[in-house]
């Protein structure tokens, strides 16, 4: 649900001509990764050339939003006004399926005594204001 | 091959480590320590013909300030390795015979309470400067400093490997035991019981403040020669016999390893295959401790005790000064303080010289031989 009173950091895009597209799939409801035309790896973050190869020929690609919790730190002291009211929350490094690890939130999941290292997760998509859709992750119900 | 005892450590000098220096600069720090590392060193401000310096200065600027024309000078922009990295470029140029004495110097005289710095503190908003991954991680709530980097470390440590909250304070304690006794520690003659770093309060869960470091005001210095040279010099000389450090990732959830892994495993082993010594010949260690994870992650990955025999190691052995296994004497950056300019974890440099120059006075480690520094 947008909130025109979202007040948190939103993404500050250095180069926006190399990462829109990351943000506009989120819109649309996708997690896109970019894949190595060359080498077929995956990578993240995105940059100009695949950090395998060092070709400049990538593609952004869908994946399953399925991953696991490497780790996490659940964040006392945040470093910006606006979250004091999220304490404590879980600030995770999640392992995609696809291999890559990426920083995200847990959510829709008890903090901390719900969060299990290598937990299996999902993705949620969190539209926070007419522009940004955030991607975060919740606990996988199978 | 390498640089195995070319080159010495021949002077060092410090002044203590503080929450702040409210009238002095940065360079007034500078100049006092390289005033000071010179004259310890036995030598003539003239004869400094390389300077390395921190990579918050440039180091024309710095040898400007100074005084100094080297022929040779440098920035570290290696972050918290900084210090001892420089050491071993140090030892480098003077191998290959391009400079006779290089002074290794780093510090910072931090922005006083009233600073811009501060305010922003007070105000909350910590936010780290722009980067290329920074889009990817500030959305989802900043952390302070590294807090978080190192709390993200340490609950995969105590996954993985059982390590529990008690194995971790000890560290502190030890540590703060060391800089209990050491005159320049901003904790000095103020140590800790395991109840009080269990009883501090989270920054990160499972990080405790008092696990953390606490960035700090001062300044270090010392001057590099040829193992040639030192033998003419007053002090004993500190001589450099193994370096090593491979960039793998800038931040540690970027590693293709598990994020317990550090570059250690690589560096300990270069360092170690230079010098000609086993891991096991090891007397004592000045370890990079920004947080107590830190540190016991690099021992494990030096080959000091096996991955996951850290904690066990520092419930049943005692690291302080008089122990079995002496590790950061002068207390480390979490007992001593972590000095701006990537100071900090040249401490740890500076205290393994004036430990095997037998200078280190009431915290003198008995077998101080040969000691292992990570910056």
């Amino acid at each position: 649900m947008a909130n025109s009173e979202y007040t948190k950091p939103l993404p500050r895009q250095l180069e926006p001509e190399l990462t829109d597209p990351f943000w506009e799939g989120t819109k649309r409801g996708e997690l896109l990764i970019p894949h190595c035309s060359f080498c077929a790896e995956f990578f993240w973050y995105p940059r100009e050339a695949c950090p395998h190869c060092l070709q400049p020929g990538w593609e952004w690609v869908p994946v399953s939003g399925r991953a696991r919790l490497h780790t996490y730190t659940v964040v006392h002291q945040p470093a910006h006004p606006a979250f004091a009211d999220d304490v404590p929350y879980a600030f995770a490094v999640i392992q995609l399926d696809e291999g890559i690890r990426m920083m995200s939130n847990v959510v829709e999941c008890d903090i901390p005594n719900g969060l299990e290292i290598n937990m299996p997760l999902e993705v949620v998509f969190d539209t926070v204001t007419d522009d940004w859709t955030l991607v975060k992750f919740k606990p996988l119900v199978s | 091959m390498g640089i195995r005892g070319k080159a010495a450590i021949v002077g060092l000098y410090e002044i203590p480590t503080k929450k702040e220096y409210p009238d002095r600069t940065t360079y007034g720090l500078m100049a006092e320590v390289a005033r000071g590392a010179i004259i310890d060193a036995g030598l003539r401000k003239e004869d400094i013909d390389g300077l390395i310096g921190p990579e918050s200065l440039n180091s024309i600027q710095l040898a400007e300030a100074l005084g100094m024309q080297p022929r040779f000078t440098a920035s570290m922009t290696v972050h918290g390795a900084s210090g001892a990295a420089s050491i071993a470029r140090a030892a480098e140029a003077i191998s290959a015979g391009i400079v006779d004495y290089v002074m290794c110097i780093f510090g910072e005289s931090r922005p006083r309470s009233s600073s811009r710095l501060t305010a922003q503190a007070q105000a909350g908003t910590q936010l780290p400067p722009a980067s290329r991954t920074t889009e990817w991680e500030v959305p989802y709530g900043p952390v302070i400093a590294m807090n978080g980097w190192y709390g993200l470390m340490k609950q995969r440590h105590m996954f993985e490997y059982g390590t529990t909250q008690e194995q971790f304070a000890k560290v502190v304690v030890d540590q703060r035991f060391n800089a209990a006794k050491n005159v320049n520690s901003v904790w000095y003659d103020q140590p800790v019981t395991v109840d009080d770093v269990l009883n501090s309060r989270y920054t990160n869960e499972p990080l405790h403040l008092l696990e953390s470091v606490m960035p700090c005001s001062g300044a270090h210095a010392v001057i590099v020669t040829s193992a040639e040279r030192a033998r003419a010099l007053p002090n004993p000389p500190v001589y450099i016999l193994g370096v090593g450090g491979p960039a793998t990732h800038h931040d540690i959830i970027y590693t293709d390893d598990d994020i317990t892994t550090t570059p250690v495993v690589d560096s300990a082993p270069t360092a170690l295959q230079m010098a000609q010594v086993n891991a096991r010949d090891i007397q004592m260690a000045q370890f990079y401790d920004c947080y107590t994870i830190l540190a016991m992650a690099c021992l494990e990955d030096a080959g000091i005790v096996q991955k996951g025999e850290i904690g066990p190691f520092y419930e049943s052995t005692d690291t302080t000064y008089k122990g079995a296994f002496p590790v950061n004497t002068d207390g480390g950056q979490i007992g001593a303080g972590q000095t701006g300019g990537t100071g900090g974890g040249f401490r740890h440099v500076v205290e393994a010289a004036r430990q095997i120059m037998g200078r280190a006075g009431e915290r003198q480690v008995k077998e101080a031989d040969l000691c292992l520094v990570n910056g």
